[in-house]
């Protein structure tokens, strides 16, 4: 049976030039970018022009970008750098209550250490708004942090707008751009943002592999103490063939952006209408425009989310759901809950993300299996009998 | 979101026994709520203190649907003091295990049950 991933947002396979350009430097050019000799150098140069590659992709300066093991060490990084390094000044961070739990969690810990954290509600479509952000900002604010666009339903938020208050305040901004590196369109400059994060493995980069944008002047404390790698900021040996990876990846993505934006925006739509239409008792999650590239959200009445992934999975589909009746808590997504979905339209919820590789007879495999399913498993539910 | 789940469970899963609603059943069992995420409906027929016929209605996940579709197996043909007897463990058993995580299923298969049969029961009595 053939493979439908379509879940990109969880992981990305890495392009094979990617793992072309990584494979020297596990073995010929093993060296370690401390060391004086011609190896050592060797990989030195080679992360300087994965750096390149990186800013590039986000129109940030070289020296801007520090290489982390991934997105969410470069959410912990921003938050807990600029809370340690600013706490004379404040203590509040203004954040949203959609956020990534590496941003979330993060925030709950500097709350138990003396923070104090606005999380700000969305709209029904997961939007933030800007006068909110405003508004919760004080005297002790030191950082907010808003994501560019959120990983489960793919609202893209208002950044430029928040970061423009924050600016006027005097206030850190951080967004976490793991969801649109390499996506669509991420220009540090025209966003106004002072912290950015981002992940390889999003973008068809390696595992393992991140980085956070400072802008320059940003006071921020050191996220990892020791050699002093990466200017000091986060000290260990460099992940050589990830950050070559990443670079490799970041070209390639921005060389392919708007084409490749395009063509998902249509497979988005088309497999998003033929859903809405096919499948009665239906709705979208999150903004029907402003809205990731890549990404579809749509929760079925009366049935459970794990059960359709499962249902897919038989048919070889790779998907995710907002319904967490595998975790501890039994509470589905903070996200959906947060846009005020009822509890049974969060578990019943079901996400799919396009990529690379997606094709339009892909879509319509999609939209010709899962309404089987969706019957399949109405038949079995109670709360279907009761409604119809 | 995989928890990985047994074989046994996955079969049940992928082919439930018993599913549907039983016309006039002697016994109803109704648990869950969707805020948890599981709702189970579980009817039973019985005649002679036996439990003739089982069938389930389920809204959940994986193993909320396969312990349902366990245990209308696992009753049939067995006396009310018998299916007592069914516990949460023993229908995790009979699918070879559960994950961690999704032993509550098994717990609201065990409810279910013992719903339908306290239904039954209250039922009976009153027509005696």
């Amino acid at each position: 049976m053939k493979r439908i991933y379509l879940d990109y947002a969880a992981t990305t396979p890495t392009h094979p030039e990617v793992v072309q350009a990584m494979l020297p430097y596990f073995t010929d050019d093993f060296g370690n970018p401390s060391s004086i000799y011609s190896y050592g150098q060797e990989a030195k140069a080679a992360i300087k022009k994965a750096r390149g590659n990186v800013a590039g992709l986000i129109n940030a300066r070289d020296e801007e970008i520090i290489f982390t093991s991934g997105g969410t060490e470069a959410d912990n990084f921003a938050l807990k750098g600029v809370v340690f390094a600013n706490d004379n000044k404040g203590n509040h961070i203004i954040t949203t209550t959609i956020e990534h739990h590496a941003v979330l969690e993060t925030c709950k810990f500097l709350e138990k250490r003396g923070s104090t954290v606005t999380y700000l509600p969305v709209d029904s479509y997961g939007m933030v708004n800007p006068d909110d952000v405003k508004k919760a900002i004080t005297n002790k604010t030191i950082l907010i942090s808003v994501m560019h666009a959120n990983n489960e339903v793919g609202t893209i938020e208002p950044i430029a707008e928040i970061a423009k208050i924050a600016r006027e305040a005097g206030v850190y901004f951080h967004t976490d751009a793991v969801q649109t590196a390499g996506h669509i369109p991420v220009d540090v400059n025209k966003l106004g943002v002072d912290l950015l994060s981002m992940s390889a493995h999003k973008l068809h980069g390696p595992k393992g592999v991140g980085a956070l944008y400072v802008r320059k002047g940003v006071k921020i404390t050191p996220f990892i103490h020791g050699g002093g790698q990466e200017n000091g900021r986060r000290s260990g040996t460099e992940n050589v063939p990830g950050i070559v990876g990443f670079g490799k990846a970041a070209e390639l993505a921005r060389a392919s952006l708007d084409v490749e934006a395009g063509r998902l925006i249509l497979l988005r739509d088309k497999l998003i209408k033929g859903l809405l239409e096919s499948i009665d008792h239906t709705r979208l999650n999150g903004h029907p425009v402003k809205r990731s590239p890549n990404n579809v959200n749509i929760s079925v009445d009366f049935i459970e989310g794990e059960s359709m992934c499962l249902n897919l999975d038989f048919e070889g589909i790779c998907a995710s759901t907002g319904s967490a009746c595998s975790s501890a808590s039994l509470e589905p997504s903070h996200v959906l809950l947060a846009l005020g979905l009822r509890h049974e339209q969060a578990h019943g919820s079901l996400r799919f993300t396009l990529g690379k590789w997606t094709t339009e007879e892909e879509i319509n495999q999609v939209l010709e299996i899962l309404p089987k399913i969706v019957t399949k498993l109405r038949a079995m539910s109670p709360l279907y009998t009761k409604h119809s | 979101m995989s928890p990985a789940y047994s074989e046994k469970v996955m079969e049940h899963f992928r082919n439930p026994r018993n599913v549907g609603e039983m016309e006039n059943p002697d016994g109803t069992g109704h648990v869950g709520n969707p805020v948890c995420g599981d709702i189970m409906e579980l009817y039973i027929r019985v005649k002679d203190n036996v439990i003739t016929d089982a069938k389930f209605k389920t809204f959940g996940c994986g193993a909320a649907i396969a312990t349902s579709s366990m245990v209308t197996e696992m009753v049939k043909g067995k006396t009310i003091d018998e299916a007592l007897k069914i516990s949460n463990s023993t229908v995790a058993e009979a699918l070879g295990g559960l994950p961690a995580v999704k032993m509550h299923c098994s717990v609201l298969a065990e409810e279910a049950l013992q719903s339908a049969i306290t239904d039954y029961l209250n039922k009976n009595s009153k027509n005696k």
